[in-house]
């Protein structure tokens, strides 16, 4: 199992702050994981609709989309970030 | 004598003179401080407030990763870098730098860089509340951001 938390837009879209899924095992890569949660319903596929501006997190440390996801035991799902 | 950075996620207001004092107070060897204090705008009237989300955890770590790296960078004697979150209305402060070092230019560096790193990479969001009352859009990201930090890679 592993929790998915969402922030922003990807959060309202989503409609859930969080959640803990098992993810299938061809699901390796953070791209994996995009193109399986955009599959999950109407409200992933408005979320993740242009997975290239999605950014990521794997046990809260930012990932590019090639890496894997292998160990992760939290997922951070987000739009780019605008602090400051 | 590097202390570490001060890195702090809340939603109240930080006091200026109070953070500066607690970098700097006593100190005899800083020759010069430099602050940065992001605030909200009302753009033209049209904003009544920003609400500003964040990652918990992940903001803090991904601020002090940031710190670290422009203490030993700039050689700075003190770093602080506090950000607010929750609804904050024009006016009202949303982040604080301070950067401490023996002379300006380290300070000034020392400041900027760690602003530019945080606007792209440490995870906070600002959504608008329109004065019509209605709750508008998500702040998109700027490429201005993303070239402020680029020039660092150097």
């Amino acid at each position: 199992m592993v929790k998915l938390v969402y922030f922003a837009w990807v959060r309202e879209r989503i409609g859930k702050p969080e959640e803990e899924m098992e993810l299938p095992d061809d699901v390796k890569t953070v791209r994996d994981l995009l193109v399986y949660l955009k599959t999950l319903g109407d409200e992933y596929e408005a979320a993740l609709q242009y997975p290239e501006v999605i950014r990521v997190a794997v046990n809260q440390e930012h990932v590019e989309h090639h890496e894997a996801i292998k160990g992760a035991r939290e997922i951070g799902i987000f739009p780019p970030m605008t602090g400051g | 004598m590097n202390p570490g950075p001060t890195i702090r996620v809340q939603a109240q207001d930080f006091d200026l003179q109070a953070e500066i004092d607690a970098l700097a107070k006593g100190r005899r060897d800083i020759g010069a401080v430099v602050t940065f204090t992001g605030l909200c705008r009302d753009e033209q009237g049209s904003l009544t407030a920003l609400e500003l989300e964040h990652y918990p955890g992940m903001a803090e770590a991904e601020m002090r990763r940031i710190a670290d790296l422009a203490i030993e960078r700039f050689s700075l004697m003190g770093l602080a870098a506090i950000h607010r979150f929750g609804k904050i209305r024009p006016g009202e402060n949303i982040v604080l730098v301070i950067a401490a070092a023996p002379h300006r230019q380290a300070a000034f560096d020392g400041a900027s860089f760690m602003m530019d790193y945080l606007k792209t990479s440490a995870p906070f969001w600002k959504k608008e509340h329109l004065a019509d009352g209605s709750s508008g859009d998500w702040v998109a990201a700027k490429d201005a951001d993303d070239r402020a930090r680029e020039k660092w890679r150097t």
